[in-house]
């Protein structure tokens, strides 16, 4: 038996009205806390890492040279490292999550629509420290044995930049840049083939219908029609992908190498800026410049990604104003 | 990265047990905490267990790395400190620690050339240094063939494989490097962490033994333990007499009789490239840090207790791990530099 509750009117007054304020209140505290934990983090980095800077100036960043030992600190390597990770895994993720986007909203069959789905999110939910040992144990040995060597030979007529770059010529390691940016790729595909699916899916059936109408093949409905409809926010689910890619710290570590060196070819090991930060701060004593240098290290890679989120956000708001 | 994380499971776990203690009142009292150190973590946590079993004090050791447990013993939140390589004077003397060796340990190379038994590879430190330049690039490189001319080595690229995370034993590699390869003492150094300038960097002792396993000319230095539970090739290197030896347990025991116990600073013998019959090169003391004028002197009284209870019993462990007890002429000095501890006027060494 419950007893009925008295309907309280609306106009019952003060009480509501404290009420009212209360939660206006606290859904803005709820807000202000995103704020001020984004730049808090952003401060503590930077009066953290100031050190860095005040010593190495902007050679910081431009200097190549990591050396703990001579206490001479140099970003760039790291810089590199995670850049070229970063781009090559979204040129290799890129046409693969957008084959499966439109896979799953235009050609897929009914049945396998929903399985499907499920399989690529579900890539999303393995941590990423077992992305990292797969890629040790198992692909980077196959790396080694095949792939490489493959790639040696067939790439050869690359002409080299000598002493500086020799594209896919060295020896077959396993673990490397390559390899990492596979990884990393695996890695962001459920993001960018689950945002570009539901980009497909917001293109206006009445647009696609039309093309068809018009005697459209399938490949020209896309490239005539449905991709100039969605451009920027398929710019923008790439961007995401890059952004995830950019800060990916225990799969990477297995997989790069290690090497805080410019990289003298796509196959060698480098190291990324989450990789070295990773390594280095157990043991790194507060008060030191090794620490500074690893905060400082962390503001840079937060200033990259906070870009490139930024740049994602503008190309997606675009395409949802036209 | 493998340690990082099993120290940080270490040390959840090291709290969690802090406080059940706590929580049990009086036993707290009985309780040892250290700190530092991954790579003499296993000998320690096993002579710990074993202490506890014949009536002593109960151990908890945080293996951080060496780093972190100089300064935990520094702010004194720990009983002892732990670093695998030793800490400097002025240091010692500034913050008021005793340093005293606890175990020996070694480090070896292991290798994976097809074709050719690794460990009938001969090389010299000098070589090695070489090889970890990127000055020798190949197997079949005219000054690794000099020294081995019976071996038919393949002409395929040497990558050499070094430890990704800040470790003891990079430290004790690279010292040695330094000390018998100009070369790299020049262009790379001694620390926990270095710029290398070839190679390749994997997570832990498991890592680098993966990644020489893995990589067809791979090189590399993992600690003597890991080696032998894995059932490694490691190769022979030079020693101070110039023989080549395989490493071994007398080999390290003859290193570690020949180094200049009692002209040690602060206990801290040099035991690298010792000359003898079978001593091994790259040998080395992990070293305990403990307060010289301790707020709780009895919590230094239970380390010392327990150090030294497991220099008379724990050798029987050390066998079965692969570590090196101190042979016994330096456990007699080192409890003789306990007698130097005292707190109130009182002298912490004999505890009873």
């Amino acid at each position: 038996m419950t007893t009925p509750v008295a309907h309280r009117p609306l106009t019952a007054g003060r009480r509501l009205h404290i009420g009212d304020t209360a939660f206006r209140i606290s859904l803005f505290a709820a807000g202000a806390v995103v704020i001020v934990v984004l730049l808090s983090i952003l401060t503590i980095m930077f009066v953290g890492g100031k050190q860095a800077f005040d010593t190495f100036g902007l050679g910081f960043i431009s200097g190549t040279e990591w050396n703990p030992v001579t206490q001479i600190y140099g970003a760039l390597p790291a810089i590199t490292g995670t850049l070229l990770t970063a781009v090559l895994a979204l040129l290799i993720a890129w046409p693969i999550g957008f084959g499966i986007a439109f896979f799953l909203t235009e050609t897929c069959p009914e049945r396998l629509r929903g399985p499907l789905g499920v399989a690529v999110e579900l890539l999303a939910a393995v941590p990423s420290i077992v992305y990292g040992m797969w890629g040790f144990f198992v692909l980077a040995p196959f790396m080694a044995e095949y792939v490489q060597p493959w790639l040696t030979a067939t790439f050869l007529w690359i002409p080299p930049i000598p002493d500086t770059f020799y594209w896919f010529t060295a020896p077959p390691i396993g673990v490397g840049l390559i390899t990492a940016s596979l990884v990393l790729a695996i890695m962001i595909l459920p993001f960018i083939a689950a945002t570009t699916r539901d980009v497909l899916q917001s293109t206006p059936q009445l647009l696609k219908d039309g093309a068809y109408a018009m005697g459209a093949t399938r490949w020209e409905a896309l490239t005539g029609v449905v991709i100039p409809a969605v451009r920027g926010s398929l710019f923008g689910a790439v961007f995401l992908g890059l952004g995830r890619a950019l800060g990916e710290t225990m799969a990477v570590v297995f997989v790069i190498g290690n090497a805080i060196r410019m990289p003298d070819s796509l196959m060698a090991p480098s190291a990324t800026i989450a990789s070295v930060v990773a390594n280095s701060f157990p043991e790194a004593e507060p008060g030191t410049l090794d620490l500074a240098v690893l905060l400082a290290l962390g503001f840079i890679l937060f200033v990259v990604s906070f870009g490139v989120l930024a740049i994602a956000r503008v190309l997606l708001r675009q395409e949802r104003m036209s | 990265m493998l340690n990082l994380l099993a120290g940080r499971i270490l040390g959840a776990i090291g709290v969690f047990a802090a406080l059940l203690a706590l929580a049990a009142g009086p036993a707290a009292a009985q309780n040892i905490t250290g700190a530092g150190a991954t790579f003499p973590a296993p000998i320690y946590s096993s002579w710990g267990e074993d202490y506890a079993k014949a009536g002593g004090a109960r151990l908890n050791y945080q293996a951080l790395g060496s780093g972190a447990g100089v300064t935990q013993i520094i702010n004194r939140t720990v009983d002892f400190g732990a670093s695998d390589s030793p800490v400097a004077s002025e240091r010692l003397q500034k913050e008021q620690l005793l340093q005293f060796p606890a175990i020996i340990g070694a480090v070896v190379i292991v290798v994976n050339v097809p074709g050719v038994d690794g460990t009938k590879i001969k090389l010299t430190g000098d070589v090695l240094g070489e090889i970890y330049v990127g000055r020798v690039r190949l197997w079949n490189d005219p000054k690794i063939v000099a020294l081995n001319p019976h071996l038919k080595l393949p002409a395929i690229p040497i990558s050499p494989a070094y430890r990704a995370d800040s470790s003891g034993t990079t430290s004790i590699f690279t010292k040695y490097l330094s000390s018998v390869s100009p070369i790299f003492k020049e262009r790379t150094g001694a620390g926990n962490a270095v710029a290398w300038r070839t190679g390749l960097g994997a997570p832990g002792n498991a890592g680098v033994a993966a990644a020489v396993k893995n990589i067809k000319g791979g090189i590399g230095y993992v600690e003597f333990a890991y080696a032998a539970e894995n059932d490694m090739q490691a190769l022979q290197l030079a020693n101070g007499s110039g023989k080549f030896v395989s490493p071994s347990v007398p080999g390290f025991m003859e290193a570690a009789a020949q180094a200049d116990w009692a002209n040690a600073k602060n206990m801290a013998a040099d035991m690298l490239n010792m000359p003898g019959e079978i001593a091994w090169p790259i040998t080395s003391a992990s070293y305990i840090l403990v307060p010289r004028n301790p707020k709780d002197p009895a919590a230094t009284q239970r380390v010392l207790r327990y150090i030294d209870w497991s220099f008379r019993n724990g050798s029987a462990t050390a066998d079965r791990l692969h570590y090196i007890m101190l042979p016994t002429a330096v456990q007699d000095v080192v409890r003789q530099q306990w007698t130097t501890l005292a707190a109130n006027g009182r002298p912490l060494w004999p505890a009873n």
